[in-house]
C-alpha cells in the first residue's frame, strides 16, 4: 500500500483493487474549517487533472483534480453530514472517494510521501 | 470646503512626517503629461444653499407622481410610505455603515437582514431568499443563470407576459454568455401556449404574474410540465404588494422566485434604486447569487447572524463564482422589511385588498366609457385598456391635462404593431375616486 | 483561481464568561428578539380601512393560507429598529478604515437633494416630456463624469461597480462581435490582485480569465503582459490605482500594448477617488471604465448597498452603449429606450438607473466643485501616507517605502512567531472602538492590511487612530496574546461561530425553530 500526491496537494492511495483520493493535511490546515465538499459522481470517469471535486471552509475554496485518470467507483457520504472528517482525519476518514486506475503506470509522474514532504517543506 | 477637516498648517506638518516636499511628490508614479492635463473647464465649490438652489430648480421642472392623479405602474408602483421608514432608515448606523463584514460591530444590520430573508420567504411561498438583489430585473437576469447551472442546460423561455424590459435584461445577459433564449411575443390576454414549447433542452421557463398587462396566471400546469421536463420555474412579480392576496409562485410550484419589492418602503426614485427579491429551495442554495445571512452563535453562546456560504461568491470564488454581485440592496431592503412589519400580516392583507378593489372600481368605470374596453379578465390592481387610436397620444393628451394615465404598451415594445392601441392602468391604494373621476374625464377628453 | 487560503472561523474556547443580566442586557446595548418572536399578524402600524365587499377578479387565485408575517404596532417598530441600529458600526460614529471601500463623509445635503418630490416622486416611465428636469440631472452628471474621466461617453443605467464592469465589458464583447471577432477573442487578462468581480465579470460574460501576476513592487509591468498578448485576447481589466493603492505606473505602455495586439482596455475604477479632479483615465489610454458612485461621489453604503456604477466609454466603445441613453432633440432632452436601430448592446436592468445615486451624487460634486474635487483627492492621498509613515516602523510594508495613493497595505510579516494572525489584530481594533482595516485582501499579499482613512479624518483624528495602532502593536509584540485572540471582548458580541454558520445554514426562521 503506497501514498502518492499532486502539487496541489491531493493524495492517492493505492489499494488492492482501487484507489482512494483526498486532500492532505496540509490543504486541509492552509483552508481551515471545511465546512462543505462536493463530490463526484458515482461512476463519473476522468482524465488526470480533471477537476473532479471542490472543497470549501469558511473564506476559502479549492478544486480538487484527479490526480489520475479512471472511473469513480465510491464516494464518501459521511462527508455531507460532517464536513469535518476532512480537517481531523484527511487521509483517513476524510477521504472523498474511491476510483479504479485506468494505468497504474501514470503514478510514476507523482510525488511519494518523503517528496511530498519535502514539497510542502519547501513552501514555508 | 465645508467637508475637509485639514488645514494648510496640517497638510504641511503632515507633507514633513512623511518626508516630502510637496503633495505632487506623493503623485509621482503618474505619468507628467497626464497629472498636468487634469480636468477642465469645471466650476469650483459651492455652499449648500447654491447647490440646493441649483438641484430644486431641476426637481421643479419635473410633474411630480402626488401632484397628479397617478395611474402608472408597469414594475414600479406608487404607494404610501408611513413616515416612520424614511426616518429610521436614515439613522446614522444603518445609511453610513458598510457591508457587515465584521459581524460583531454588524448585528444591526445582519438582523434586519435575516428577518428580510424570512419575510420573502414567507410572502413568495419559498424556503429560503437571499439578502436583495439590485432591482427585479436583474434579480430575473441572475435567476435564469442559475438555472442553467442547476440544470446543467443552457436554454431559457420566457413567456410573453414578463415585463419587456425584463425580457430583455435576460436576452442581454443570455446573448453575453453564449447562451439559448426565446421570448414569446406579447400575450396580452394570457393566452399562450407555453406548455408545448418546454422540451428536454429547455433549462427554466420565466413567467410573470400578474404579468405586465395585468393576468394572474395560474402557474400550477407550467410548473407541472417543467419538472416533468427536467426544467426549472422562474417566477416573476413585479408588484410584490399582490402576493398579500393571491396564491404564493412557492404554492403553485415555482421553483425560483424573483420580484421587484419597491412598493413595499421604496419610493418611485425615477426608476432606481429599487430592492430585487430572490427566493428559492433549499436544496438550491448553493447555486444562488448575492449575499445570504445565516444563524449562529458567539463565543459566549449568545445568538448571532452572520454572512454565509461566501464560497459561493466573486470574492473568494473569482471566475468560478455563481455570480460577480458584490452589493445587495441594503437600505432599500432596510425599507421594505420595516414597512413590511409595520403592516403585518393582516395589515398587508388590507391594502392588498384596498388596491384591487381600487382598480375593480376603475375597470367598472369604464365599462360606461364608449370605444375603450378592459381587455384584462382577471387582474390586481393594473389591466390593460385598449383606446381607440394610438395609446402613446392618449396618454400624452392625459397628460396636458394633468393626468399621468399610465404606460402605453408601445413605449415597452414599440416593434410590435398590435400592441399600438393600448395601455397599461395601475391603481393602487393612493388613488381616491375624485383621481378615477379625473381619469375618466381625462380618458374621455382625450379619446 | 479560487482563494485556497482559509482562515480560522470557528470560535474556540470561551475564556471570559461575562456576568449576565436579567435582561441580557447591558446598559445601553439591547438584546432584541426577532420580529417574529415579538409580532403578531393582528398587529398593525398602519391604519388603513378595510375596502368595501366586492367581487374580486383574481383567476381564483386568492391566497388562502396564512403566510406568518408578524406585525408590530408603530411604537414597537421604532424600538426594534433603534435598538438593532445601536449594534452597527457607522462612518458617522467613527473612522472607518476599510481599504478599498471608501469610507468617507457622506454629507446630509445630499440626502436631502434626493428626497425632493421632483426626483423621489417621479416615475421612470411617465411621459418624457413631464421628466426633463430629471432627464436634465442626468445629463449634468454624465457630463462632470466625462469631464473628470476626459472620455467620450457614458452608460448610467448600471445599478454597482460589477454590474458597471459587466455593462463595459459587454460593451467590449459587442465591439468585438462587430469587428467579427466574436468567435476567436474570447481571453481577457486580469490580474492576480484584481478584485474578485474582475475575474467573476470577465466569465460571467463567457471570456476566459489569463491571470497577470503582480511584480515584486505590487505593480503590473509592460513587460509581463506583453508576452499574455495575442489575437485570442479581448481585453485586460486592470484596476488603477490597483488593489496595493498604487498606482500602475507602466499603464500608458501597457495600455499601447494593448490596442496594438486589438484588444481593449478595461480599468476598474473602483479607486477613482484616489484621482479624481488630478488625473483623467482618459489621458492614460483607457476604453472603459466604471465608476462607483457610493465611492468617489459618497453615495452612502447603505449597511451594504444601495451602490451604483456608470461606466465611462472611449470613443471606440461609445456607440454600443446600452439602452437607455440620452440624447438632445431641440430644446429637450430624449431618452432613447429601444436598442432597435442603434448599436446597443442590449439592457443592463428595467428603467434608466439609480436615479436617486446620481442626485446625491451631483449635490456632491457640485458642493465640491473641481477644485474641491482635487483637495479631497489630495488629502485622501495625504492622509494614506500619513499614516504609512507613522506606523512603518511598528508594522510591514510589503512593497518598501514609496508612496501610496489613497490606502496604506501593510503584510502580516511583523506578527511573525507572535501568536497573532491578522484576524486577531483586527479584532482588537473592535475593543478600541475602531473598525478594523480590510483583512486578507488584496490576495497577493500575506495576512494583507488595508488602510484608507479617506479625506474626511482631521489630523487629530488620524493621530489618536495612529496611536492606538501603535499601542497595539507593541502590545502584540509583547506578548499580550490573549487580548488579541479572545478578542473583540467590548462589542455587541464576541467572535462568531463562522464554521458552524456554514456547516449547518440557518437563513431564515422558523416555528420550529422557535420551540426547539
Amino acid at each position: 500500500m503506497s501514498t502518492y500526491y499532486t502539487k496541489d496537494h491531493e493524495y492517492i492511495r493505492i489499494e488492492a483493487d482501487h484507489a482512494i483520493v483526498g486532500i492532505s493535511d496540509y490543504a486541509q490546515a492552509q483552508l481551515g474549517d471545511v465546512v462543505f465538499v462536493e463530490l463526484p459522481a458515482l461512476g463519473q470517469s476522468f482524465g488526470t487533472g480533471d477537476q473532479v471535486a471542490v472543497v470549501e471552509s469558511v473564506k476559502a475554496a479549492s478544486e480538487v483534480y484527479a490526480p489520475a485518470s479512471g472511473q469513480v467507483s465510491a464516494i464518501n457520504d459521511a462527508l455531507e453530514a460532517s464536513p469535518g472528517l476532512v480537517n481531523e482525519a484527511p487521509q483517513g476518514a476524510g477521504w472523498f472517494f474511491k476510483m479504479t486506475l485506468s494505468d497504474k503506470s501514470q503514478l510514476a509522474s507523482l510525488m511519494d510521501e518523503a517528496a511530498y514532504q519535502a514539497f510542502v517543506a519547501s513552501l514555508g | 470646503m465645508r467637508y475637509l477637516p485639514l488645514t494648510d498648517d496640517d497638510r504641511a506638518l503632515m507633507l514633513a512626517r512623511i518626508g516630502v516636499a510637496k503633495i505632487d511628490d506623493l503623485f509621482a508614479d503618474i505619468p507628467a503629461g497626464a497629472l498636468a492635463s487634469g480636468p477642465k473647464d469645471l466650476p469650483p465649490h459651492r455652499s449648500e444653499m447654491e447647490v440646493e438652489r441649483i438641484l430644486k430648480r431641476m426637481a421643479g421642472r419635473n410633474l411630480t407622481a402626488s401632484t397628479a392623479p397617478f395611474f402608472i405602474g408597469c414594475g414600479a408602483y406608487k404607494h404610501h410610505v408611513p413616515a416612520s421608514v424614511d426616518h429610521l432608515i436614515q439613522r446614522s448606523e444603518f445609511l453610513t455603515s458598510y457591508t457587515p463584514y465584521q459581524p460583531e460591530i454588524a448585528q444591526g444590520t445582519l438582523q434586519y437582514l435575516f428577518e428580510f430573508q424570512t419575510q420573502v420567504a414567507l410572502l413568495t411561498g419559498m424556503e429560503v431568499a437571499n439578502s436583495s438583489m439590485y432591482d427585479g430585473s436583474t434579480a430575473c437576469g441572475e435567476a435564469v443563470l442559475m438555472a442553467h447551472r442547476l440544470t446543467k442546460r443552457r436554454k431559457a423561455l420566457v413567456s410573453g407576459g414578463v415585463h419587456p424590459h425584463y425580457a430583455q435584461v435576460v436576452q442581454t445577459v443570455s446573448h453575453m454568455a453564449g447562451d439559448e433564449v426565446e421570448v414569446l411575443p406579447a400575450d396580452v390576454s394570457a393566452t399562450e401556449d407555453l406548455l408545448s414549447l418546454i422540451g428536454p433542452d429547455v433549462s427554466c421557463v420565466v413567467v410573470q404574474s400578474p404579468d405586465v398587462f395585468g393576468n394572474v396566471r395560474d402557474l400550477t400546469a407550467i410548473a407541472d410540465t417543467c419538472h416533468a421536463q427536467g426544467a426549472l420555474l422562474i417566477a416573476v412579480v413585479t408588484e410584490v404588494m399582490a402576493l398579500g392576496l393571491l396564491r404564493s409562485p412557492g404554492e403553485m410550484g415555482a421553483d425560483i422566485v424573483v420580484g421587484e419589492g419597491q412598493s413595499l418602503g421604496n419610493g418611485l426614485n425615477f426608476g432606481g434604486p429599487y430592492v430585487g427579491l430572490l427566493a428559492t429551495r433549499q436544496a438550491y442554495v448553493r447555486q444562488m447569487p448575492g449575499r445570504l445571512c445565516g444563524q449562529t452563535v458567539d463565543a459566549d453562546g449568545r445568538r448571532s447572524f452572520v454572512l454565509t456560504l461566501s464560497t459561493r461568491e466573486q470574492h473568494i470564488r473569482r471566475d468560478k463564482a455563481t455570480s460577480n454581485i458584490c452589493t445587495n440592496s441594503g437600505l432599500c431592503s432596510l425599507a421594505f422589511t420595516i414597512h413590511l412589519t409595520l403592516l403585518g400580516e393582516n395589515g398587508l392583507r388590507r391594502l392588498a385588498r384596498t388596491n384591487h378593489a381600487n382598480a375593480c372600481k376603475l375597470a367598472d368605470q369604464l365599462s360606461a366609457v364608449p370605444q375603450v374596453q378592459v381587455v384584462t379578465q382577471s387582474f390586481f390592481n393594473e389591466f390593460t385598456l385598449r383606446v381607440p387610436g394610438n395609446g402613446a397620444r392618449v396618454i400624452e393628451a392625459m397628460a396636458q391635462q394633468g393626468v399621468l394615465g399610465g404606460v402605453p404598451v408601445s413605449r415597452l415594445l414599440p416593434e410590435q404593431s398590435h400592441v399600438q392601441d393600448l395601455i397599461i392602468v395601475a391603481n393602487t391604494e393612493v388613488n381616491s375616486d375624485d383621481d378615477r373621476a379625473r381619469f375618466i374625464d381625462a380618458l374621455r377628453a382625450a379619446i | 483561481m479560487s482563494s485556497a487560503q482559509g482562515r480560522p472561523t470557528a470560535i474556540g474556547e470561551s475564556t471570559k464568561k461575562h456576568k449576565v443580566s436579567f435582561t441580557g442586557n447591558r446598559g445601553l446595548q439591547m438584546e432584541e428578539p426577532l420580529i417574529f418572536e415579538g409580532g403578531r399578524p393582528e398587529v398593525s402600524g398602519v391604519d388603513l380601512a378595510e375596502p368595501e365587499p366586492f367581487a374580486m377578479r383574481l383567476n381564483g387565485l386568492e391566497r388562502d393560507t396564512p403566510m406568518g408575517l408578524p406585525g408590530l404596532s408603530e411604537p414597537e417598530a421604532m424600538r426594534h429598529y433603534v435598538r438593532l441600529s445601536q449594534k452597527n458600526y457607522s462612518i458617522d460614529a467613527g473612522l472607518y478604515p476599510l481599504g478599498s471601500c471608501t469610507m468617507k463623509h457622506n454629507p446630509r445635503l445630499n440626502e436631502a437633494m434626493a428626497r425632493l418630490p421632483g426626483f423621489a416622486d417621479v416615475h421612470p416611465l411617465q411621459p418624457q416630456q413631464s421628466v426633463q428636469g430629471a432627464l436634465e440631472l442626468m445629463q449634468e452628471v454624465s457630463h462632470w463624469l466625462m469631464a473628470l474621466t476626459g472620455m467620450s461617453a457614458v452608460a448610467l443605467s448600471p445599478k454597482a461597480g460589477a454590474h458597471g464592469e459587466a455593462c463595459g465589458m459587454m460593451a467590449i464583447k459587442a465591439a468585438i462581435a462587430a469587428r467579427g471577432e466574436a468567435q476567436t477573442r474570447t481571453v481577457v487578462l486580469v490580474p492576480e490582485s484584481a478584485h474578485g468581480t474582475n475575474p467573476a465579470t470577465a466569465a460571467l460574460i463567457g471570456f476566459t480569465v489569463r491571470p497577470v501576476p503582480a511584480g515584486p513592487d505590487g505593480t503590473v509591468s509592460a513587460k509581463t503582459v506583453a508576452p499574455l498578448l495575442g489575437p485570442e485576447v479581448a481585453a485586460i481589466m486592470l484596476t488603477n490605482p490597483n488593489t496595493c493603492g498604487l498606482f500602475e505606473s507602466e499603464i500608458v505602455e501597457i495600455a499601447e500594448l494593448v490596442h496594438q495586439a486589438g484588444a481593449y482596455f478595461y480599468c476598474d475604477g473602483a479607486n477613482f477617488n484616489a484621482l479624481v479632479g488630478k488625473v483623467r483615465p482618459g489621458d492614460l489610454g483607457i476604453d472603459a471604465m466604471h465608476i462607483n458612485l457610493h465611492k468617489t461621489f459618497s453615495t452612502p453604503h447603505g449597511g451594504g448597498g444601495p451602490g451604483a456604477g456608470p461606466v465611462v466609454l472611449s470613443q471606440r466603445l461609445a456607440a454600443f452603449a446600452p439602452v437607455p441613453f440620452l440624447r438632445a432633440q431641440g430644446e429637450s432632452l430624449q431618452l432613447v429606450e429601444d436598442a432597435q436601430g442603434t448599436q446597443a448592446f442590449g439592457r443592463m436592468t428595467a428603467f434608466h438607473g439609480q436615479m436617486g445615486m446620481f442626485v446625491r451624487a451631483l449635490s456632491y460634486i457640485l458642493s465640491h466643485g473641481v477644485d474641491g474635487l482635487k483637495q479631497a483627492c489630495e488629502d485622501a492621498v495625504l492622509n494614506a501616507n500619513y499614516i504609512k509613515a507613522c506606523l512603518s516602523d511598528v508594522m510591514s510594508l510589503p512593497f518598501g517605502q514609496r508612496p501610496c495613493l489613497h490606502e496604506a497595505l501593510f503584510d502580516d510579516d511583523w506578527l511573525k512567531g507572535s501568536g497573532i494572525t491578522t484576524l486577531d489584530f483586527a479584532k482588537a481594533m473592535i475593543d478600541e472602538g475602531y473598525h478594523p482595516m480590510t483583512v486578507y485582501f488584496p490576495l497577493v499579499v500575506h495576512g494583507a492590511m488595508l488602510i484608507e482613512p479617506t479625506e474626511s479624518e482631521s489630523l487629530a483624528s488620524l493621530n489618536l487612530f495612529i496611536a492606538t495602532l501603535r499601542e497595539l502593536a507593541f502590545a502584540a509584540k509583547n506578548g499580550e496574546v490573549e487580548r488579541f485572540t479572545s478578542a473583540p471582548h467590548y462589542a455587541p458580541r464576541r467572535r462568531l461561530d463562522e464554521t458552524g454558520a456554514a456547516r449547518t445554514p440557518v437563513l431564515r426562521w422558523s416555528p420550529l425553530q422557535a420551540q426547539g
